[in-house]
């Protein structure tokens, strides 16, 4: 019990002596997983909502697949990145492997079936008479679509929030693909599996606070986001 | 309509991200995925909240260089060389003295000389010799040169329930834990280490592979220190990285020494002739710098100071 304690105090320590490798390993997991997180909005937002409001052949077992998706084992999502990354890959003339972006890449694998899911399930729970009343008033099919994300932006919130959660907490997809490079790809949660390695734990304990803190701070400010557009 | 429309999108985005990913040539930047700006088709309410809060951290990369040479090296090597903390030493001299990057992949020497196997990786730090000779018989590697080395050590709970302690004779030791039935736990992983062990246990004629006392953690040595010091198992680890984290573990040395415990370490280039895009000068820079005087020297004095003893002996430049 006394390691945590240890931990919480090394962590406080670190984070007020301002330690550059900490304060770099934290700043990378930001920027990889928001970014994996933000390209997983773009794309996942609009195939969602194509897929909860059209109706063809093949649809369902399409949700299926993003359902499945939504939990995809990160080590499962690392290796297939891996593999297409390598140099002797298809991909490999990118030379992206062990790179912050092949990081982006994976986390996005991830978290796309995550926001396409939410969003899917977030328009398909609006009345359809809303829809008809929409197209009714005259709406063009984009002001349709604008006006039902609208009306879905609390799931829409959850999804950003579900996203970006599940990616920055993952390690296996991270340490696959990244390699935990010190300086260059090593994050938060690899850090964490490297340090409980070599036994220094309430370093690990340290990161892992951080790593809580950092996920809360992001989910309270998207929460409030959230919770200030709520409908009346 | 609306279909092919969000094809073309979803195209547009995934051609924009390999694009942004793509490292120009000789400047593999260590920048994060820049994001293509936020689409006009976001519903107004969700953009700001989504746009908001990564883009304040995607700073741009702080060193681009505009050379043409590839910047990157990749070293595929043990977790031994990593978790003792002897790379985190060396690494940072090499980039400053060669302008070279390296990203050093921390695996077992099994999946290492995987790695150099399919021209994964630049250059290899292993040892696994047995392994690394019938990798060198593939002619995906070449000049292999002598590094250094430590030994094994074979530890245990302090109670030392098989009455190992003192042993001159790995093999010996080995068999009264057979006998006594005692837990003993493999690394498992095709790790340098656990292709000793396994040769350890074969020349003693034991065969463990359905004992119930015998177990594998599958993970690096670290990991493996832990799970032994928590089941007061006995173990096989190297001496750098016993040491090194020793002070965290409740498991001692009980049999050292034996010729048989010898851990040494190998560097080989992976063959640029072979693999297109292997780094073949950066790879040769680093295993030149390894056995470089310096680097030697880096090498002999690595741990001297914090643990009273060398954890690796230089032996660049001997007889094999």
């Amino acid at each position: 019990m006394d390691l945590i304690w240890q931990g919480m105090l090394e962590a406080f320590r670190l984070l007020i002596k301002g330690d550059r490798e900490v304060i770099g390993i934290m700043l990378l997991s930001l920027e990889v997983s928001g970014a994996a997180t933000l390209l997983s909005l773009l794309l996942g937002i609009p195939v969602g909502a194509f897929l909860a409001l059209s109706n063809f052949s093949g649809r369902k077992l399409i949700l299926g697949m993003v359902n499945t998706g939504m939990g995809m084992p990160p080590v499962v999502a690392g290796l297939l990145v891996s593999i297409l990354l390598w140099r002797s890959g298809p991909l490999g003339f990118f030379r992206l492997l062990y790179t912050p972006s092949a990081m982006v890449i994976a986390q996005f694998s991830l978290a796309f079936p995550i926001v396409a899911g939410f969003t899917m399930a977030g328009i398909g729970q609006i009345n359809p008479r809303l829809r008809m009343q929409i197209v009714a008033l005259g709406a063009s099919r984009w002001q349709m679509l604008l006006l039902l994300l609208r009306e879905a932006r609390l799931p829409l919130m959850a999804a950003v929030m579900a996203g970006f959660g599940a990616v920055i907490s993952e390690v296996g997809a991270s340490m696959m693909v990244g390699g935990n490079i010190k300086d260059q790809t090593r994050v938060l949660t690899t850090a964490t599996v490297m340090e409980t390695g070599k036994g220094n734990f309430s370093l690990a304990i340290a990161l892992s606070i951080i790593l809580l803190a950092l996920v809360f701070a992001v989910n309270l400010t998207l929460t409030y986001i959230q919770q200030k557009r709520r409908p009346a | 309509m609306k279909k092919l429309m969000i094809f073309e999108l979803l195209f547009l985005i995934l051609f924009g991200l390999a694009q942004a990913c793509a490292p120009s040539p000789g400047a593999p930047s260590s920048s994060p995925t820049p994001a293509p700006p936020v689409s006009a088709s976001l519903p107004s309410t969700a953009a700001p909240s989504a746009a908001s809060v990564p883009t304040t951290f995607l700073t741009p990369a702080p060193t681009e260089s505009p050379k043409e040479v590839i910047k990157d090296v990749i070293l595929s090597t043990t977790t031994s060389t990593q978790d003792s903390g002897l790379l985190d030493l060396l690494i940072p001299v090499f980039e400053k003295q060669t302008g070279y990057r390296v990203k050093t992949i921390a695996v077992g020497s099994g999946q290492a000389i995987a790695m150099g196997q399919r021209g994964e990786a630049d250059v290899l730090l292993v040892h696994s010799p047995a392994a690394e000779l019938q990798f060198m018989t593939t002619g995906a590697g070449i000049n292999r040169r002598l590094v250094m080395h430590n030994d094994f050590i074979i530890i245990g709970p302090s109670s030392d329930p098989a009455g190992i302690k003192g042993e001159s004779s790995a093999a010996r030791a080995l068999e009264k834990i057979f006998q006594a039935k005692a837990v003993f736990l493999s690394r498992g992983d095709e790790s340098g280490t656990h292709a000793l062990e396994k040769s350890l246990w074969k020349n003693a004629s034991l065969d463990t592979s359905s004992q119930s006392w015998y177990q594998q953690s599958g993970q690096g040595m670290g990991a493996t220190l832990n799970i032994a010091s928590e089941k007061g198992a006995y173990t096989i680890s190297d001496r750098a990285t016993f040491l090194s984290s020793s002070r965290n573990i409740g498991l001692q040395i009980l049999v050292e020494g034996d010729k048989s415990l010898l851990n040494i370490y190998h560097v080989i280039q992976i063959d640029p002739a072979k693999f297109p895009r292997v780094n073949g000068a950066g790879g040769k820079a680093f295993a030149d710098f390894m056995v470089s005087p310096e680097a030697q020297d880096l090498i002999g004095k690595f741990g001297v100071e914090k643990y009273g003893q060398p954890l690796f002996f230089p032996d660049a430049g001997k007889p094999e």
